[in-house]
């Protein structure tokens, strides 16, 4: 998720702050509305303020996220399905993993600083021999060549080493287009595309626009085509909270291994 | 000439190998294969990627949309071959849609074997209680099976002009099975299909005694009861984190859990797995009896006459969704909601109507409808099994074990729900 940061600071930022403006403005709070009579069994009378829910998380801006949510299943359904399903259509199967292999080799370099940063050492190796040997057998990384030797990937960013060192989730935030993340892992990623930016392995500052549009746009389709996950596939009216408590449920496991 | 002998004997002894070697599916805990389901290396042989294509139907026009959920149109999934052949309906279990891990195992299946499938999502799954549902109050399996059959004639016209189609099948799993022959015995007087061969898979003979089970298995597990849910839950957490952090190098799949059922065989808690599936169990009901709540402005959860924002928090009302089980469900909503309409409706005439002994005499003389269920599975009230030996008699295929669809997508099961179809 982290370097799809890029394609947003380039080509969304503008629009993201207008409607984060025009989002600000729709609360998430009930409001009780005229006519309205109370239920057969009313929030106010079951919800008890001495019983701890497992699917309350920390959401000051629930009304900005779920406007951000629905956005985000918007354009997931309008444009980055179709793109994606395009996509997957023209190229056969071994060039979309080799597409993936890339991605992923390339971004050990995030996983590298990360592991070493939490100062875990046998994943700082890994991760180094990763690099070396998927970048040099593997072809600059088309082919996974490390996972086929027995070694294994050490994802971790810059959120997991915040949170490694005690820094807590903060707000519960639904970043657009890239989906559920919190203040915590948002600045993350923030960090982390910064970082890369400045490695700059590939040459792509500024003097080369259109190979960094291409990069960051097969980049964000390369993630969204590995992502199993659609929107409203659950069922559940209750998606937003299932989700909201999944994702962070799964951050405090992938930051405590 | 010894190693022909050899050969033979090989070749006459192997049905008996066969049968004294029994049924390998590997888990035997009941519970424990209702979560874990089957491990990679069991699981029959399928196409990695086949075709399908997501489509949608509209069946009521006219119906009003709600902000919350802006749906007009019933999702299913079409997989097709390029030849004529026989088109198989499966329906969904609870709370399930077209596209759940199973549904889409069986298109694979069916697909390999030449069929066309069509997947549609179970009655209760909220899409379907928007789209396609008359009363929006799901759980009536001969309202909700009629529900299915206006939606497979819909289906029917909207693909017959680009699919060759010889003949029709219908299976489904839980309580997709159970409405499957629902569907087949409408069928028989509406005739828009002619169903040649119907298969049930783990249904449930009594929808009301297995959903009274899975209440139970949440509500009576939770040490101090359901207020202390979180406490259950963050230790759950705690241990899975555990689990997580000593294999290095798995990540979250079925796989992970048949490796800690593999570790931890002897020390797993029955109390605890039992927890998990109610869980699951309850946030199927809550999605569903909220969603139909919404739908009708019932003011069971959501007050009456409240529309919901698109933005509006519902937390709190997942909160109460989660208390409520089916069976309070069943005696205060659908209960007075069916008794309206249908007078003289007791409660005990509802259970019967939900249940497959109201259509025991069909299905005892439908030669064209089978079963496949698990002596173990753990939706079933004792002795309900032997309803099936002694209904279907030897169309009953009955498994040792593998709990509640635990076995499904196991080498013997695919290859017997396919052959089924085939022969």
């Amino acid at each position: 998720m982290t370097h799809s940061i890029n394609l947003i600071r380039s080509l969304l930022l503008p629009g993201m702050i207008g409607s984060l403006l025009f989002l600000s403005g729709c609360s998430g709070v009930p409001q009780k509305q005229a006519g309205e009579t109370p239920a057969q069994y009313s929030a106010d009378a079951v919800v008890r303020d001495d019983v701890t829910y497992a699917i309350d998380e920390y959401d000051p801006w629930e009304g900005f996220n779920r406007g951000m949510y629905r956005f985000n299943a918007g354009f997931d359904r309008y444009v980055f399905l179709p793109v994606v399903g395009a996509y997957s259509t023209v190229l056969p199967d071994p060039v979309e993993d080799s597409v993936s292999n890339f991605y992923k080799n390339i971004f050990e370099l995030t996983n590298l600083t990360n592991n070493i940063l939490q100062l875990k050492g046998e994943a700082t190796l890994d991760t180094f021999w990763r690099l070396v040997i998927n970048t040099t057998f593997g072809i600059a990384g088309l082919f996974d060549v490390a996972t086929e030797m027995g070694i294994n990937e050490r994802a971790e960013d810059f959120g997991q080493t915040l949170g490694h060192y005690g820094l807590g989730n903060g707000p519960y935030l639904v970043v657009p287009i890239l989906g559920p993340s919190n203040l915590r892992d948002f600045s993350g990623n923030i960090v982390d595309s910064v970082a890369f930016n400045a490695i700059d392995p590939l040459d792509l500052d500024d003097n080369n626009e259109e190979r960094k549009l291409v990069f960051n746009l097969l980049n964000a389709i390369d993630r969204r085509h590995r992502i199993g996950f659609r929107y409203y596939d659950s069922g559940s009216p209750f998606e937003y909270e299932l989700v909201r408590a999944l994702y962070t449920r799964k951050r405090e496991l992938d930051i405590s291994r | 000439m010894k190693r022909y002998l050899v050969a033979t004997l090989a070749l006459l002894f192997s049905p008996l190998c066969w049968a004294s070697n029994g049924y390998d599916y590997p888990i035997d805990d009941a519970l424990a294969a209702t979560v874990v389901g089957t491990p990679k290396e069991y699981v029959a042989e399928l196409p990695k990627k086949i075709r399908r294509s997501e489509k949608k139907v509209v069946i009521f026009p006219d119906r009003e949309v709600k902000k919350f959920v802006p749906r007009k149109a019933l999702n299913y999934t079409l997989v097709r071959q390029k030849h004529e052949a026989p088109l198989v309906f499966c329906i969904a279990g609870t709370g399930a849609s077209h596209r759940s891990a199973k549904m889409l195992m069986m298109e694979k299946a069916f697909y390999q074997a030449g069929f066309h499938v069509v997947s549609l999502p179970s009655p209760t799954y909220a899409n379907f209680v928007v789209t396609a549902s008359t009363t929006q109050v799901p759980g009536h399996i001969v309202q909700d099976s009629e529900d299915l059959y206006r939606v497979m004639e819909r289906i029917h016209e909207q693909i017959k002009g680009k699919v060759k189609i010889s003949e029709f099948y219908v299976t489904g799993y839980s309580l997709g099975g159970a409405q499957a022959a629902f569907v087949a015995k409408l069928d028989e007087e509406r005739k828009s299909f002619g169903f040649k061969k119907v298969l049930m898979i783990n249904p449930p003979v009594s929808l009301f005694n297995s959903v009274s089970i899975l209440d139970g298995m949440l509500e009576d597990n939770i040490p101090g009861g359901l207020n202390n849910f979180n406490a259950f839950f963050d230790e759950l957490m705690d241990e899975f984190t555990r689990e997580y952090t000593k294999l290095e190098n798995v990540d979250f799949n079925d796989d992970f859990l048949y490796r800690i059922y593999q570790d931890r065989q002897d020390e797993i808690d029955p109390a605890r797995v039992s927890a998990l599936i109610g869980l699951s169990f309850r946030i199927s009901s809550s999605n569903m009896i909220f969603a139909s709540d919404l739908l009708t402005n019932g003011g069971y959860i959501l007050p009456k006459n409240h529309e919901l924002r698109k933005t509006e928090s519902t937390t709190d009302y997942f909160k109460v969704a989660a208390r409520i089980s089916f069976t309070d469900y069943f005696n205060e909503r659908f209960y007075p909601f069916y008794r309206a309409q249908q007078p003289g409706a007791t409660k005990e005439s509802l259970i019967r109507a939900t249940s497959l002994i109201s259509i025991a005499d069909y299905l005892r003389s439908a030669d064209k409808i089978a079963v496949v269920h698990n002596a173990d599975d753990i939706i079933l009230a004792p002795g309900e099994i032997d309803f099936f030996r002694n209904t279907f008699q030897s169309r009953a295929h009955i498994y040792p074990k593998g709990g509640h669809c635990g076995n499904m997508a196991y080498r013997d099961n695919v290859e017997y729900m396919v052959n089924y179809f085939k022969n």
